[in-house]
């Protein structure tokens, strides 16, 4: 522990349940070292409240290393805090100063209802994988040799830039218009990208998008903070990419 | 002995698994579509046998306590996965894969299941690249491979560092498509509480709805539990926050054995602890070993001089650097396996020249290799005569082309500039080898439940190599379970639909509640991380790196303390109807106070030292591995399984001999 | 909205050069606005596609902001938007609905009047009473008022903050996008959001300076 830790007033949206009308309230946490990451920092704060006979705080988070894609903190105004690059667990507290007033807020969403405090649902991004977030091929032993389809090295590599969202939803929650185009664009320009997806392409992004408008994410007005909060870098390329692969489909598609 | 029936198929070790599927039972596809099956865990196992078995026919209901398949914790898996492909032409095979996988683990495994591992591990790769996932191209468009794990051929396959991350996704898009279909009932944010056993066989659980708080029973003729690892009884660990043993657990407690717990991995490259707040550790890729250097300060007063920031890392000479690895096994220096490499660390650090103000840390040194790789690409690009200054930009470029990613994470969380100044590491718990017992079938001792992936024992004996784990979890569930559960569930196809209004789910039910709201109404008052915390302390001082009979027997005592006053003084705010994450932690905990108390049980029980297991007691006694760890072949050459009597303490030990026909045994030498 | 986007980037460049004309050469305006003002093909095509393409680029316009709006009913206590986005693209109904305003007296200013003169009382002449073309000298007579200039000159900074995000918005919306050619759209959405409005402001300017 640093000697002179940080102490820090910390404004907090708690909420019972998806029924209840919910508010902001506010703590205070002491000697804050600057070495902590910020979900330690929630930590301590719970703790504290739990000694004190009150409820902790609720907030969704997992591996602690930024991969999962669990913790979704809207903190001071930003998906995932000041930081770039990183996720809430992933950024430490020495990004704030003493005396500080910090925020802490849930995704907010018509599609990511919130559950309690600051954890919210975001199986509508489940519900638009099964949408068509896939490669239709059954397990099998004997599916052709991995290296019998040559795949160019710049596609192979856009492909894994895609897919490496982690799915927190921090694009939808920083869209001025909770739009999860970043989120959808990814998966289908993965797919899109490799020869083994093409062959079911024009379904998948049809489906894929019809069903993100049925969860009532909002649409895409192109103002790129998605792709400036995503802890990933997922790039706008994909975007572009996923709305010239549904607009090709939507023309020629037969359905 | 008879309860231990591994169900070996006969034959020639390279037939045995072939024979096995052409003579095991099938059920015919109308039949399938008759029976339910459960797969707690959405990881790389129970994804994809979530995903196969519903591919089949088979209705299949999911469980998995995250808000999403796709965060279970295989997602964090950075480095690669083997397979015998042998596509770099550097003379792989299947034999090979399985010799390394099998003396990696010195010798703890069992020899039919690692072969296995190694002959249907080409499949997972064709399977993976036919569903999408971008792995790592050359640019001739054919896969890339890199070495890993200081084996001797180009074997793993790769994503950048995030290859459990692509695999997961592969697996969890295979899973979206059957849940699109209906195939598979995906119950997220859902946590197994408990099994239920009718007529001596697996057929069923009770769940809790994590949202909701309700409680409700779930039946089917199959149970597959493939839950994950238990190295979060150390309480700090590289597994996610959430990662759990109890449905392994909870399956042990009702027949299943448990195979082997103190065989932990304890991975030497990770984050040192920064202080008591520490929620968990978090990895660097093995693959800075590669270029890195360890070492601590020769001298007590450079030590002292660096914890009181007198001095940095870069003012202490070469001459007075210890640079122990490279001193005490010249021959593979900083590259020694996993469990050397962390020992060593221990010695140093215990002997008081950790350099960090815990006293747990020791460095990672890239100056070496930054001016190594400088001075080749100056002569590459023709500047002989290069300043060092050059020389050092020149190199700080080729290591950031090889490490940029995880010296930008290290930097984000130390605030530490790694190409300037020595990384700080320290071992931390990573993996554990021990779990559920399984037969060749993946079966548990219990009829029709089975376990997989990190959650058995199977393949990896007392140590994992590299880039194995997720060559394991995609081989159980994508090519093993999928055809060995067949064989229980043909058996079963004039069942019907198992009811859930039995005594036994009432009784099931009714403990799984009896024990929520103890901890409701407990009203104590210490945190459940309190507990928690101790556990781990114990645990990793005393059944951590390095294990002695009295340290083993003072943590058993130790734990029991810790367990009784848990269940006398947790307390645990909030509802019972609600999302509740500290109602979630209790049940966790208590079940691994009582695994911890199995743990030491194991660790004291063998005494020899294997693989991640090292017992003081064990070292050779002279020669040149004098002091280095000692495995007793005649006395442990077996598999502790321990059958649940009612308390940790009383749990009885049966053995399963190992038989080793086509390896021969070998002491591990590094120096 | 992209393609309506487009429809009116070229209705707007036109417009503009045609009003440029004013200021280098009043005769070729005077022909030139008196071909558009009678030409059959401009008056019963070109001009309800115009009108359709704005009103529906309007309408859409709404209809997005609407939806979008609904798509996060609760907002944030704090939010920190100009951290990652312009002002531009996140007020585009705010640049579109002034832009809308203008129309208002736009219309007042020339397409009524217009109306009036050639389908009200059916002078299809396009002459003033002393037999020239009136064209250029009602435009003249329009920027006389200072505080009409005012209007227009502020309602071009409004459309220029729209043109700043549509221009290139418009493309990614319809998938080009590209390594080699986005930056070079960017530069030249840049250009055109600058150089149109700036055409339009300096005619205004023009004309009350030397009317």
């Amino acid at each position: 522990m640093t000697k002179n830790g940080m102490n820090l007033t910390l404004k907090v949206w708690r909420q019972k349940s998806d029924k209840d009308k919910g508010q902001i309230e506010t703590y205070q946490v002491n000697d804050i070292s600057e070495h902590m990451s910020f979900l330690e920092m929630m930590d301590t704060m719970n703790e504290q409240l739990i000694s004190a006979g009150k409820e902790p705080v609720a907030f969704d988070h997992d591996c602690r290393e930024g991969i999962c894609g669990s913790c979704s903190l809207f903190i001071n105004g930003e998906a995932h805090g000041p930081d770039r690059g990183v996720t809430t667990c992933q950024l430490h507290m020495r990004k704030f100063k003493d005396g500080d007033t910090i925020y802490i807020e849930p995704w907010r969403s018509k599609a990511f209802p919130v559950i309690k405090d600051l954890v919210v649902d975001r199986t509508g991004f489940d519900r638009i994988m099964s949408a068509g977030g896939f490669i239709s091929v059954n397990t099998s032993g004997n599916t052709q040799d991995a290296n019998s389809i040559p795949i160019a090295k710049d596609d192979a590599d856009h492909a894994f830039d895609a897919a490496t969202c982690i799915g927190c939803g921090a694009c939808v929650a920083t869209c001025k218009n909770a739009s999860a185009m970043l989120f959808v664009s990814a998966k289908v320009s993965q797919l899109a990208l490799l020869p083994q997806g093409k062959i079911e392409a024009k379904d998948r992004v049809l489906n894929m998008v019809e069903q993100m408008d049925a969860e009532g994410f909002g649409s895409c007005t192109n103002t790129g903070a998605c792709e400036v909060e995503c802890p990933k870098g997922i790039s706008l390329d994909n975007i572009a990419r996923m709305n010239r692969e549904f607009m090709g489909a939507s023309i020629t598609s037969d359905k | 002995m008879a309860k231990l029936d591994a169900k070996i198929p006969k034959g020639p070790i390279k037939d045995k698994w072939t024979n096995h599927k052409n003579h095991i039972n099938v059920v015919n596809p109308a039949n399938k579509r008759l029976i339910d099956v459960i797969v707690v865990g959405t990881g790389l196992a129970g994804g994809s046998a979530a995903a196969s078995l519903a591919e089949m026919g088979y209705n299949v209901k999911s469980f998995c306590f995250q808000d999403s398949p796709r965060r279970a914790h295989s997602i964090a898996a950075q480095g690669g996965i083997n397979a015998a492909k042998n596509y770099q032409n550097d003379g792989d095979s299947t034999y090979r894969l399985f010799y390394d996988t099998v003396k990696g683990g010195d010798y703890r495994s069992r020899e039919a299941n690692v072969y296995r591992l190694a002959e249907v591990s080409t499949n997972i790769i064709d399977q993976c690249v036919a569903q999408g996932v971008p792995f790592a191209r050359e640019y001739g468009g054919l896969l890339d491979n890199r070495s890993f794990g200081g084996v001797l051929v180009s074997r793993t396959f790769y994503a950048k560092g995030q290859t459990g991350q692509q695999l997961l996704l592969g697996a969890y898009s295979a899973m979206s498509r059957q849940i699109g279909k209906g195939k598979i009932k995906m119950y997220n944010r859902h946590e197994m509480m408990d099994l239920v056993i009718v007529d001596g066989k697996a057929r069923g659980i009770i769940s809790r709805n994590l949202i909701t708080g309700e409680i409700a029973r779930h039946s089917a003729h199959a149970v597959v539990i493939a839950s994950g690892g238990y190295g979060n009884v150390f309480f700090l660990s590289t597994n996610a926050m959430g990662s759990n043993t109890s449905a392994a657990w909870k399956i042990h407690k009702k027949g299943a054995f448990f195979a082997n717990p103190c065989y932990t991995q304890i991975h030497p490259t990770c984050i040192p602890r920064s202080g008591d707040y520490q929620s968990k550790l978090t990895l660097m890729s093995e693959s800075l070993r590669n270029d890195g250097r360890i070492w601590v300060p020769k001298n007590m007063k450079d030590v002292e001089a660096i914890r009181a920031g007198r001095i940095k890392p870069i003012d202490i000479k070469a001459e007075d650097r210890d640079y122990y690895l490279e001193r005490r096994y010249p021959a593979f220096g900083n590259l020694v396996p996993r469990d050397v490499a962390s020992r060593a660390a221990k010695e140093r650090c215990d002997a008081g020249y950790g350099v960090n103000a815990t006293g747990e840390a020791v460095y990672l040194d890239f100056a070496s290799a930054i001016m190594r790789y400088g001075k080749e690409k100056a002569i590459i690009i023709h500047e002989p005569k290069a300043s060092e200054a050059r020389i050092q930009e020149l190199g700080k470029k080729v290591i950031e082309d090889k490490y940029g990613n995880l010296f930008q994470m290290y930097e984000k969380i130390t605030d530490d500039n790694p190409y300037e100044t020595p990384m700080q590491i320290y071992p931390a718990v990573h993996y554990t080898m021990g779990g559920v017992w399984v037969d060749y079938n993946l079966m548990t001792t219990i009829p029709g439940c089975y376990a997989a992936g990190e959650a058995n024992f199977s393949d990896h004996g007392a140590n994992r190599l590299g880039a194995s784990a997720l060559m394991q979890g995609l081989a159980d569930g994508y090519f093993v379970l999928p055809y060995t559960i067949g064989d229980y569930l043909a058996s079963d196809i004039r069942t019907g639909e198992v009811s859930t209004s039995s005594p036994e789910f009432d009784e099931a039910e009714k403990a799984v509640k009896d024990r929520l709201n103890f901890f409701i109404n407990n009203k104590g008052t210490k945190s459940v991380d309190h507990f928690h915390k101790r556990l781990g302390k114990v645990m990793w001082d005393k059944v951590g790196m390095s294990r002695n009979a009295q340290g083993l027997k003072e943590a058993s005592d130790e734990i029991r303390i810790i367990k009784e006053e848990f269940w006398k003084d947790v307390m645990v705010p909030g509802d019972l109807n609600e999302f509740n994450q500290e109602l979630e932690k209790a049940g966790r905990v208590a079940d691994f106070l009582e695994l911890g108390e199995l743990f030491a049980k194991d660790a004291l029980n063998r005494n020899e030292s294997c693989g991640g297991h090292f017992r003081e007691e064990s070292v050779e006694p002279d020669g040149e591995q004098k002091g280095e760890a000692k495995r007793d072949d005649i006395n442990f050459k077996y598999t502790a399984a321990w059958e649940w009597k009612g308390d940790s303490k009383d749990a009885e030990l049966h053995k399963e001999e190992l038989t080793f026909n086509d390896i021969e045994l070998k002491q591990r030498s590094y120096k | 909205m992209a393609l309506s986007g487009f429809f009116l980037l070229v209705f707007l460049l036109q417009h503009c050069t045609i009003n440029f004309l004013s200021v280098i050469s009043p005769a070729s305006f005077n022909n030139v606005s008196h071909f558009m003002g009678t030409n059959p093909l401009v008056q019963f095509a070109l001009q309800p596609v115009l009108a359709f393409g704005v009103i529906f680029h309007l309408a859409m316009g709404i209809r997005l902001e609407l939806l979008n709006r609904s798509s996060r009913p609760i907002k944030y206590a704090m939010e920190k938007a100009s951290e990652n986005a312009n002002w531009m693209s996140r007020n585009m109904i705010i640049t579109g609905i002034m832009i809308f305003l203008f129309f208002g007296l736009h219309f007042y200013d020339f397409w009524f009047p217009e109306l009036n003169t050639k389908f009200i009382m059916g002078d299809m002449s396009g002459l003033n009473p002393e037999g020239g073309f009136r064209y250029f000298e009602e435009l003249q007579h329009k920027f006389i008022d200072p505080i009409r200039v005012g209007l227009y000159v502020i309602s071009f900074i409004f459309l220029s903050l729209h043109l700043m995000h549509g221009f290139q918005s418009a493309f990614q919306s319809v998938g080009f996008r590209h390594n080699k050619y986005t930056p070079i759209i960017k530069k030249l959405g840049t250009l055109y959001a600058i150089a149109i409005p700036a055409g339009f402001v300096f005619i205004a300017l023009f004309h009350f300076i030397n009317h």
